[in-house]
């Protein structure tokens, strides 16, 4: 029989996917290679006059690709370790099981944007609660936001209370489909809980680990709406990340052209980067 | 006959004295915002607007988030859709995204907004996608009474493209019952050794500042600061940052000049006096309140306007806000220029030049534009004309968060204000203000070239470094500097400069 007009079928996907996905890779290259801004715009061909700046003359995205590393990498840390013990915590028969599940993932239902305007009047430093109820056990004021080091683990506090429920909902759900068996077999053994966590769950839950690692890795390092409502990448530069750093190339100084490289370049360095860490969790966490 | 001629006369006489109030009370019921004058004729009246009809259009604007500038677009937007039946769509925007979100379809050749508000000195990057403000809008009579600068502002090359809505200019706001209080004045004596008063430099500012900072000198119970200022990055920080740098860095012994020096574009903001300024500012981040650092203008005004910091220098919001009668410091409040140095740089010479120096930055300010590509000008310039009539802009100013400030020559009368409920000195006093900082002829006008934007995110950027204890002032205006010289290079020297003599022709007060 001859199949090929099975590649019919495929045609409204392909089409979809060109549209959604191959035409604005495509085009950014193209603008990448333009000096489009406020004052020339059009998309003349400069070649890769952005790229040598990019390479030789602009150590900001450098450093904000370093902080936005620091960020994603510590917050899902923090986001793992957490999600997992509450995963593990109503993984077990405890009283109001269902309740704690829902309560675990209030913080990921609600609008980020709106959340962090929350978050930043929490932490107003003359106006916000934080520092009036620390004020009352003679602590601080705290500059949550305006000194360059805390204002980071203000971002980093954010970030792991807002996203932590989604790293617990996949553990949970890796969890809850763990055979039971080696379970059973380590409690005949006598092994404590301790030992069956190292030995068991952990093991077993590597694979799922390193999914929501990766998949919370990638969302993290896309980070925006927090810096941008919480410290607007202040004081200084001290909590600007990459996206964060292009969006202002792009969308307030208007140089669409290098905003485009900044992105291109930032692309392929998560897609090389991201594929490592995968690799590197996998020889980590699943022994053979 | 007599008779019958005398009694025409008064009854003539009689309507026209009374038609002005007829249709303030006619329009004053249906529309509260303008109860204090009711209508007032004119070309853009609400009488006016009523007479024309846009029933089944659609009216796209552009704006600021609320409330500066964005509720009064809003506002007026309502009350324009009421009169002449007209779907008016208000779209609001943070400041920081004013610039790109009227310029992505300005260059892409489509109007999804009819109307675009910005700040005025985006009017080289924007003129050539507006519509000129017509003749006959050009030629009315509420537009004759706007200040010569304001019209300047709102044009290039002799033709209007700005619809004047704002006037703005920074200006200094102290805490005048703290300043002119006996026991305060004693107390800081005594401390200090020195007078307190107005401060006169920046230097004094800093001083005064710093020894009112963290203590409850208005006995509210709860600690007060020495100064509020638009410290954030990418609001309109650098704004603040030019006003803190004109006494230092604008010599009138050397013209051509205060970004560039003219004749070779070399960036002069690394130089001493900008360096002295930025080091003053990072000296301020002491005496702000706890975040201050983290102050955009709406902050600033919170914290002045609520009687959190003796001073406080920026737009004439803060002090309106402080005016207003539900405010914690009404009638306790004064307006001065902003301090001067006793030093200036000399860029000639390169060396200081001693003595007092002193220049007002007029930072301009909102600006409203009609796109050329819209199918709707005439109804879009009747909008703008009526949000600037002038039973709205007598409303209007008397608000502050509102964020429109004086740009008639009425508004500079103290009768205006001392009407909205304001003390007569503190009224005369802001006036006063306003109107030396108009005549001045050693005035700074803020940059109005290709690139503006880069330009000032470049500059804030490096003083936010600074700010933050991440670089020296130095070393973050070398950078800025440095950054200055690869825009002018991107952007080409000689149509950064075309631009920029314009500017400089008004400051050397050529034009």
């Amino acid at each position: 029989m001859n199949f090929k007009h099975k590649y019919i079928f495929l045609f409204p996907g392909l089409f979809v996917l060109i549209g959604i996905l191959i035409f604005p890779i495509i085009f950014t290259i193209r603008l990448s290679l333009s000096g489009w801004n406020s004052y020339t715009p059009e998309m003349n061909f400069i070649g890769i006059t952005n790229y040598i700046r990019l390479f030789t003359d602009d150590p900001r995205f450098w450093e904000s690709f370093f902080r936005l590393s620091f960020l994603s990498v510590s917050t899902v840390i923090l986001q793992y370790i957490i999600g997992f013990a509450l995963a593990l915590m109503v993984w077990r028969e405890i009283k109001f099981k269902r309740f704690f599940r829902v309560i675990f993932l209030i913080p990921m239902m609600t609008t980020p944007v709106i959340m962090t305007v929350i978050w930043r009047t929490f932490f107003h430093e003359s106006l916000g609660p934080v520092n009036d109820l620390l004020g009352h056990i003679g602590i601080g004021p705290i500059l949550w936001l305006s000194d360059p080091v805390i204002a980071k683990f203000t971002v980093i506090i954010v970030e792991v209370w807002q996203w932590t429920p989604f790293m617990f909902l996949l553990l949970l759900a890796g969890l809850l489909s763990l055979p039971k068996e080696p379970f059973l077999a380590a409690a005949i053994d006598g092994a404590s809980t301790f030992r069956k966590f190292v030995y068991v769950t952990f093991p077993l839950m590597a694979p799922i680990s390193i999914g929501a690692i990766i998949i919370r890795l990638i969302e993290a390092s896309k980070i925006m709406d927090t810096v941008f409502v919480l410290t607007s990448g202040g004081p200084g530069t001290a909590t600007e990340t990459s996206s964060f750093y292009i969006y202002i190339k792009g969308l307030r100084e208007f140089q669409m052209g290098y905003a485009a490289t900044l992105s291109f370049t930032y692309l392929v360095i998560m897609i090389i980067s991201l594929t490592i860490i995968a690799k590197v969790l996998t020889k980590l966490m699943i022994k053979e | 006959m007599k008779i019958i001629k005398t009694c025409l006369t008064a009854i003539i006489s009689s309507v026209m004295i009374f038609s002005p109030m007829a249709y303030a009370d006619k329009w004053s019921d249906q529309f509260p915002h303008i109860k204090a004058t009711g209508d007032i004729p004119g070309e853009c009246s609400y009488e006016s607007m009523s007479k024309k009809n846009y029933k089944g259009k659609t009216l796209k604007i552009n704006t600021h988030a609320v409330p500066v500038m964005g509720e009064p677009t809003a506002l007026h937007a309502e009350q324009f859709a009421k009169l002449t039946g007209a779907k008016v769509d208000v779209t609001h925007t943070p400041a920081g995204d004013l610039y790109a979100k009227a310029m992505v379809p300005f260059q892409a050749g489509q109007a999804p907004y009819d109307i675009v508000f910005g700040f005025s000195n985006f009017i080289n990057d924007w003129r050539r996608y507006l519509e000129p403000v017509p003749k006959k809008y050009v030629e009315m009579k509420q537009m004759q009474d706007v200040t010569p600068s304001h019209i300047g502002i709102a044009s290039w090359d002799g033709v209007m493209y700005q619809f004047p809505v704002d006037g703005d200019r920074h200006y200094l706001k102290y805490r005048k019952d703290v300043i002119d209080n006996p026991e305060m004045q004693k107390k800081y004596k005594a401390e200090t050794g020195k007078e307190l008063r107005v401060p006169q430099t920046w230097k004094e500012y800093g001083e005064i500042a710093k020894f009112f900072n963290g203590w409850d000198w208005d006995g509210d119970g709860e600690k007060e600061y020495g100064s509020a200022e638009v410290m954030k990055k990418d609001d309109l920080m650098y704004a603040a940052f030019y006003s803190r740098s004109a006494a230092y860095s604008k010599n009138p012994k050397t013209p051509g000049g205060f970004f560039f020096d003219l004749k070779t574009m070399k960036p002069l903001i690394n130089n001493p006096g900008f360096v002295e300024a930025l080091t003053d500012w990072v000296a301020a981040t002491k005496y702000v309140p706890p975040g201050g650092i983290n102050f955009g203008l709406g902050d600033e005004i919170g914290s002045f306007g609520g009687g959190q910091t003796l001073f406080s220098f920026s737009w004439d919001d803060a002090f309106v806000a402080a005016m207003q009668p539900d405010s914690p410091i009404n009638n306790k409040v004064g307006a001065a220029q902003l301090p001067g140095a006793m030093k200036v740089w000399n860029r000639s010479t390169n060396s200081w030049d001693q003595g007092f120096n002193q220049a007002p930055f007029f930072v301009w300010g909102w600006a409203v534009g009609v796109a050329k590509k819209s199918k709707e000008k005439e109804m879009a310039f009747d909008y703008l004309c009526f949000f600037a009539n002038e039973a709205n802009h007598q409303a209007d100013i008397g608000i502050g968060r509102f964020g429109v400030n004086p740009f008639r020559n009425d508004d500079f009368k103290a009768d205006v204000w001392t009407q909205i409920g304001w003390d007569k000195d503190i009224a005369q006093s802001y006036v006063d203000t306003l109107a030396q900082m108009e005549e001045s002829k050693n005035r700074v006008f803020p940059l109005r070239v290709p690139g503006t934007f880069e330009f000032n995110a470049a500059l804030a950027t490096a003083a936010s470094k600074a700010l933050a204890g991440q670089l020296s002032p130095q070393a973050a205006l070398d950078e800025a500097a440095k950054q200055w010289e690869d825009i002018l290079n991107r952007v080409g020297k000689d149509n950064v400069r075309k631009a920029y003599a314009v500017g400089v022709a008004m400051e050397d007060n050529k034009l």
